[in-house]
């Protein structure tokens, strides 16, 4: 290898790292750097496939990290759009996102540098290599928490998330429940106040010193679907003009990455395209979600089943946590036909927490941690039949 | 009674270097090698030493286990070493051979005069046994036993495999005899398995005393293990016997001539060959002359098979028992900066994050990098879209990793071999050695039922 940089640290920082180094215990942080800039070229072994496809877990946690992108940049703008429009200011472009980039990016430095810590600390101690699961929680986690949580929660849920929801597990690949879904549950627990109502969803809305403007609101829609199924307000207080597209298109107020469906819908094509996101989950979940929006409007008698069903599938977190939440291949389904029933139930689940408990309008959260749970179920009647049809088999030949 | 299968699920890998059909003379091996390391859960017993001169068809080890299992020498010659690694392990019995090869004479007969016990106790003493192997398990056929039924694959669809059709063209006699004498070991069919996707030759086509079937779609369309499960399954407790078509013709050759003739054609394949084409050789011949004739020798991977099943060998190392082709691809082995994120348009992949899937029909000159690290199960659906069997892949490796038996047979344990993991460890993104756990998984089992 003639690359300088492998050189240097092959001869130079390698050492130190390596058994009867200074800093041997540190091993498992460098080699997670080194195989970051490197994929080591490790060669097939004696008996076996001598030629590898050229996937590997990095590039499949990647991707789904680029196709999240989308999402958080138009939460970074619409940060900063939702803030001045409760403020009753006009802003540039720019001005949106220089206000939005500093309150979205340190949330996301705060859940990456809590995570890594953790991993690194687990994989110093068990003397593993560090897994690349929270390259993608890393980033869940951000965008789907509203834009004034305390940073110190961030660190404090992620943590908790990692080592709880992880690491006790065994590592990414082991885990139960979803880790970015872990994080904002135990914050939506332990911490509800900073996790609902009309303030935290703008930027600025907690504070005391920012002065809104007069009749402003950062209610989020579902919030005031509780009340009402049309005429929703946008966080100045005017009526949105044409409430599906806004949604759509995600100027509405909500969680960071949440709003935007059409965002979202950009990252859902590269999942797709690639491959890497299922989408036996994404389609049955949105059919779920769909058909149960349509039975509740059939026998509406409250405002919330009467909002259209369409509408629900752009409103709250339901688009974000079916694309990227629901389809994280570790705690789902994992047989093809579990897939279809464990996305429509999500669905079907999500909108009806939402609309039957207001008290907990992100139904999509709740409806994904049970369907977590209830995955290795959903398999092991999937994979039931085929044993079944074995012995069938067996004792059809046996009579 | 025959049938066509299509298969959807596989995959075809594209390799530069693929044999020419041009059949030419190997240079005649100066040493020939019975590998114990080829046969999988046998006890060796070495009944020759470095000095004794044998001849074609003398036995040079036993299986222990069942002692009518011999293997022999498939040259005239005299023994120069028996090798032996880490703990006394067996490697390999070399023979030097003799210019002109002198044969042990077991008697030429008509299997159709035969019973089912002498033809067993020809092949056995001849030492041609070891080529009936036995599923489940994928071993080496217990004689005791009467299989249910014998398969045989005309085809191998793994990348740059050799062709069938071309190798036993205007054998039809010799196969047909080995054939009869299979026949002869079963109550039930032996099934002829042809690819659907071409004509076959005749010498298949005519064959008699089998039921032909058909399976065309991607590799492992060709894998008998496949053909078993569509048209015979194996069930807990029965035994299907399988034969690669030239060792049915070498059998049949037993048969003609009373001699083990172990003649063999293979291909000589691979991106680092000069010439790719096909070889008349010998089984177990040395590679040393064909490899350092023929292929670049800078940072070679020398494997004997396939790129998907076959065993990584020195330069100067031996043709397995069960392998009907030599490979040479380049090792590969270089770290790559920020590799995962890179295109990488040289790599293939079943995935379409890289960009493997917009260059159709590309050939790839394909090292032997693993191309990552390996990591716990993580993606699913993967290894199902290259696993055409009714049975669910991950699922059964996670059961023999846990060693549960029950779990294992329910999930179909019975019905697999290695060979049928390989698409699976290729394509997997966790890098998991599928092929060796479902290995251990099959000698853990047979131990347990023994």
């Amino acid at each position: 290898m003639s690359n300088p940089i492998y050189k240097f640290l092959e001869e130079k920082v390698k050492p130190n790292f390596e058994e009867g180094g200074k800093l041997e215990k540190f091993y498992p942080a460098y080699d997670a750097l080194e195989t970051f800039m490197f994929v080591p070229g490790h060669t097939t072994p004696k008996v076996g496939s001598h030629i590898r496809d050229g996937i590997d877990m990095k590039r499949t946690m990647i991707m789904v990290v680029l196709a999240m992108i989308p999402a958080l940049l138009f939460g970074i703008w619409n940060t900063g759009y939702q803030h001045f429009l409760a403020l009753g200011e006009t802003s540039t472009f720019w001005e949106n996102v220089g206000y939005g980039a500093l309150k979205v990016l340190p949330i996301v430095v705060v859940s990456y540098a809590a995570g890594l810590a953790v991993e690194f600390i687990f994989a110093i101690i068990n003397k593993h290599q560090v897994n690349e699961g929270f390259l993608v929680s890393g980033m869940l986690i951000p965008l789907c928490l509203p834009v004034e949580i305390p940073l110190w929660m961030v660190a404090v849920a992620t943590i908790f998330a990692v080592v709880i929801g992880k690491e006790v597990f065994g590592g990414t690949g082991m885990n139960i429940l979803n880790v970015a879904l872990t994080a904002r549950a135990f914050l939506f627990f332990a911490y509800p106040t900073w996790m609902s109502g009309d303030k935290v969803w703008i930027g600025g809305g907690t504070d005391e010193a920012v002065a809104m403007a007069d009749g402003s609101t950062g209610a989020t829609l579902l919030a005031q679907a509780t009340e009402k199924s049309s005429g929703f307000v946008n966080a100045a207080g005017a009526e949105y003009g044409n409430t599906f597209m806004d949604a759509f298109l995600g100027f509405i107020p909500g969680s960071i990455g949440e709003t935007s469906v059409l965002a979202i819908l950009i990252g859902a094509a590269i999942l797709l395209i690639t491959g890497i996101g299922s989408w036996k989950i994404m389609l049955s979940a949105v059919l779920g979600g769909y058909v149960m929006g349509l039975i509740f409007n059939a026998f509406a008698v409250n405002p919330f089943m009467e909002v259209p069903a369409h509408e629900h599938l752009v409103f709250g977190g339901f688009a974000f946590g079916v694309v990227f939440m629901a389809t994280d291949p570790v705690t789902a389904s994992q047989t093809g036909t579990g897939k279809y029933i464990y996305g429509f139930l999500i669905g079907l689940l999500a909108i009806m927490i939402r609309v039957f408990n207001p008290a907990y309008p992100e139904g999509v959260m709740l409806a994904i941690l049970f369907m977590n749970v209830m995955a290795p179920l959903i398999d092991h009647y999937v994979i039931r039949t085929n044993v079944n049809r074995r012995k069938k088999r067996t004792a059809a030949v046996a009579a | 009674m025959s049938k066509a299968v299509k298969i959807k699920r596989g995959v075809d890998i594209k390799l530069v270097g693929e044999a020419e059909k041009v059949l030419v003379d190997a240079p005649r091996p100066k040493t020939v090698a019975i590998k114990p390391t080829d046969f999988e859960g046998i006890k060796p017993k070495v009944v020759v030493k470095p000095g004794n001169e044998v001849k074609a068809g003398t036995v040079l080890m036993y299986d222990k286990n069942h002692e009518a299992v011999k293997f022999t020498s498939p040259v005239s010659g005299e023994v120069v070493e028996v090798k032996r690694g880490e703990k006394r392990k067996l490697l390999e019995i070399i023979v030097l051979a003799d210019q002109e090869t002198k044969y042990e004479d077991f008697g030429a007969a008509d299997p159709a005069s035969l019973d089912a016990k002498q033809i067993k106790e020809k092949i056995c003493a001849s030492g041609l046994w070891p080529f009936i192997k036995q599923r489940p398990y994928d071993v080496i056929a217990n004689p005791n036993d009467e299989p249910k039924s014998i398969f045989i694959s005309a085809f191998d669809s793994a990348p740059l495999a050799p062709d069938n059709d071309f190798i036993l063209h205007g054998e039809d006699k010799l196969f047909q005899k080995g054939v009869d004498a299979l026949a002869k070991l079963t109550k039930g069919k032996i099934h002829l398995t042809v690819n659907g996707a071409a004509k076959a030759d005749e010498v298949f086509l005519n064959a008699k005393n089998v039921v032909r079937h058909e399976v065309s779609g991607p590799h492992p369309a060709g894998n008998v293990g496949l053909h078993i499960h569509n048209f015979d399954p194996i069930n807990t407790g029965e035994t299907v016997w399988v034969v690669k078509p030239q060792d049915v013709l070498a059998i049949g050759r037993l048969f003609e001539s009373g001699k083990f003739d172990a003649r063999r054609i293979i291909a000589l394949a691979g991106a680092q060959v000069k010439d790719p084409k096909y070889y008349r050789t010998i089984l177990g011949a040395s590679t040393k002359e064909l490899f350092e004739q023929h292929t670049s020798s800078d940072n070679t991977r020398y494997i004997s098979g396939s790129v998907l099943t076959g065993t990584k060998i020195d330069q100067e190392g031996y043709l397995g028992f069960y392998d009907y082709q030599l490979t040479a691809i380049p090792e590969g082995g270089e770290p790559q900066m920020f590799g995962w994120i890179t295109p990488n348009p040289n790599k293939f992949s079943i995935s379409r994050a890289l960009p493997s899937w917009l260059q159709p029909g590309k050939k790839y000159n394909l090292t032997a990098d693993k191309n990552g690290e390996e990591r716990p199960f993580v993606v699913t659906e993967e290894y199902e879209k290259v696993f055409p069997f009714d049975i669910y892949p991950v699922q059964l490796l996670k059961a023999i990793m846990i060693e549960d038996i029950e779990l294992m047979e329910e999930l179909g344990v019975y019905e697999v071999a290695p060979e049928d993991f390989a698409l699976c460890e290729t394509v997997c993104t966790s890098k998991i050695p599928s092929q060796e756990i479902v290995r251990n998984g099959l000698n853990m089992l047979r131990k347990e039922m023994s």
